[in-house]
């Protein structure tokens, strides 16, 4: 049934499909391309072969920067993947507040993480709300230097990004939890299964495509991390710029007047190759499963 | 305590709620809430002291003895912040508007109507599904800048006015409806813009505010391609603002957790006013993702 003439969906569909082209499909080629080129933001445009990802292997920042990514990510998953889901299933029941409860715990996610990270800096300074409390717990004698040391700051980064991701992964649990069925549930109570019997014999089994799910976008998340370490480490990764993240270098190598477009682009191939990894593996995974 | 609600079995076992249970459930919320919304608390406690307030009191204050506005009217005499949340504002509204537009045209044609190369446009879209946009971000900042559009609003909002995972979703939302009603509107007559407009529109409402919603706090929050594009003081957003008035104003936290606030708030009094919508469209939406 043809009720329209043959240019209209393509009316309809232009002004998006260009933006597709403009703004996604080109620049990924484009970035490709760069990577091979020596051009800065005014000058060059030579063709200098592997020459950018030659010199990936000499920079130590790169280096920090992926070990930074492997803690993250190792921290993150396991974190991230479980604890919205028990959040998830208290916040579930109909019981007074809980509307309240879901909204407030997804403040956080609402947040910028600029402002998330000026919070988290007045409170992890040496004389902030954290060391203060410590010293008054009689916990801490003098102060735990969270904002300068090169691990504290990295795993003060980390806290902040399994605070403000708590909220986000809750929600997709949530949508995904209305689908466990009752039944099942009520049918291992009657069995006598206890909360954490049933928690893992059906509700983990009833959530494991989500489950999947949330672990790789937790690791991909993690390989894209910018605002926290860049405002919480002062922008320049902490005193020594260890703590620093892949698109943290990226954004100092394109930066200022005369940025390395050339090498920022060979960088962000490699985050490109990264990301994939985890969305191929729950692309198998989602095979397995079907 | 909980009434049985009619039509649906209630086991003695599972939906018991025991007073312990209940108590316990309660505490580790209420834990949970103060971790949540204890730092957001103690930045706005903090906004509102005064410079004869100790801030750095070795028994923390939550409450400021005498709450006080002047950190606020600080911010403001210093740098632009009104100017920076307008700027902010246009960006949001650029996008929300871009989105609401474009996606909704290109998920309808994509759901609704037929034509040839269809899947192939489709599986354009899907495609860049992969692309994190940091990749892509170095790429896209020397397009803006070659479009003469460095160092301008309208270059931060352009590459986010259509989303393709906002096509996405507009596409799954029309799809969703039973595809009898518009052949109905066919037979009638109806012209494509007329069922779009008078049977589809109204029947995606959810999908459109989570869209919205979700478009504008995205732009709000954007940190990393305004910083790339904006150079010029009077130009640059709220969190690229922010992020320089804490090198201005190492010294002082009361300043910095004010202009904090000026960001903060709006957000969170946006998303609470409109909570309902965002929570009902995310629960019709994602279930059939």
């Amino acid at each position: 049934m043809t009720s329209h003439r043959w240019y209209t969906p393509w009316l309809l569909i232009a002004p998006a499909l260009l933006w597709l082209a403009v703004f996604s499909l080109w620049p990924a080629i484009n970035t490709g391309v760069l990577s091979f080129t020596d051009v800065h933001t005014l000058s060059g445009g030579r063709f200098i072969g592997v020459h950018n990802y030659a010199l990936m292997w000499h920079d130590p920042q790169l280096r920090d920067a992926i070990l930074n990514t492997l803690i993250f990510m190792a921290v993150c998953v396991p974190l991230l993947t479980f604890l919205p889901l028990l959040l998830a299933l208290l916040v579930q029941r109909t019981l007074p507040f809980m509307g309240f409860f879901r909204t407030v715990f997804y403040f956080p996610v609402i947040a910028s993480a600029v402002v998330v990270a000026l919070i988290w800096q007045w409170l992890l300074d040496d004389r902030g709300l954290v060391n203060g409390l410590g010293r008054q717990a009689g916990l801490l004698h003098g102060a735990l230097p969270f904002l300068t040391d090169r691990w504290l700051l990295l795993f003060s980064a980390i806290a902040l990004t399994v605070w403000k991701g708590l909220g986000y992964y809750m929600v997709l649990y949530l949508s995904a939890l209305g689908n466990v069925r009752r039944e099942l549930h009520e049918a291992a109570a009657v069995d006598g299964a206890g909360t954490v019997r049933r928690f893992w014999a059906v509700t983990v089994p009833g959530v494991r495509g989500t489950m999947a799910l949330v672990s790789v976008l937790i690791a991909v998340n993690a390989m894209r991390v910018f605002s926290e370490l860049y405002i919480l480490g002062g922008r320049t990764g902490g005193i020594g710029g260890q703590d620093v993240s892949l698109v943290m270098l990226i954004q100092q190598a394109a930066a200022g007047s005369d940025g390395r477009i050339g090498y920022a682009s060979a960088l962000s191939v490699l985050l490109f190759v990264l990301t994939i990894g985890p969305l191929l593996l729950l692309a198998r995974w989602n095979r397995r499963t079907d | 305590m909980t009434t049985p609600s009619p039509g649906r079995r209630r086991s003695p076992v599972f939906d018991a709620v025991t007073p312990l249970g209940l108590t316990a459930r309660y505490l580790t919320l209420l834990v949970i809430l103060a971790v949540t919304v204890g730092p957001m608390l103690w930045e706005l406690s903090t906004s509102l002291k005064s410079v004869f307030e100790d801030v750095y009191t070795a028994t923390p204050q939550l409450l400021p003895h005498r709450p006080t506005l002047d950190n606020y009217t600080q911010v403001a005499r210093t740098v632009p912040i009104t100017h920076f949340a307008l700027n902010s504002l246009i960006v949001a509204a650029l996008c929300v508007g871009g989105n609401l537009l474009g996606a909704t045209t290109a998920g309808y044609a994509l759901a609704r109507l037929r034509f040839c190369g269809r899947r192939l446009v489709l599986g354009l879209f899907l495609s860049t599904l992969i692309l994190p946009g940091e990749v892509t971000i170095i790429s896209q900042y020397q397009t803006v800048t070659r479009l003469g559009l460095g160092n301008s609003l309208v270059g931060v909002a352009l590459p986010a006015m259509i989303g393709a995972l906002n096509v996405l979703l507009m596409r799954n939302a029309f799809l969703a409806i039973p595809p009898e009603v518009e052949e109905a509107a066919v037979i009638d007559g109806a012209t494509v813009w007329q069922r779009l407009r008078h049977i589809a529109l109204p029947s995606v409402k959810g999908t459109l505010s989570v869209i919205a919603i979700l478009t504008f706090i995205g732009a709000w929050d954007d940190f990393l391609w305004p910083l790339l594009v904006l150079q010029s003081p009077d130009k640059l957003t709220l969190t690229v603002g922010l992020s320089y008035l804490q090198s201005v104003f190492a010294a002082d936290p009361r300043v910095i957790a004010a202009g904090a606030m000026i960001a903060l708030l709006p957000i969170l009094a946006l998303f609470t006013a409109l909570q309902r919508y965002f929570f009902r469209g995310v629960g019709e939406g994602a279930v059939k993702g």
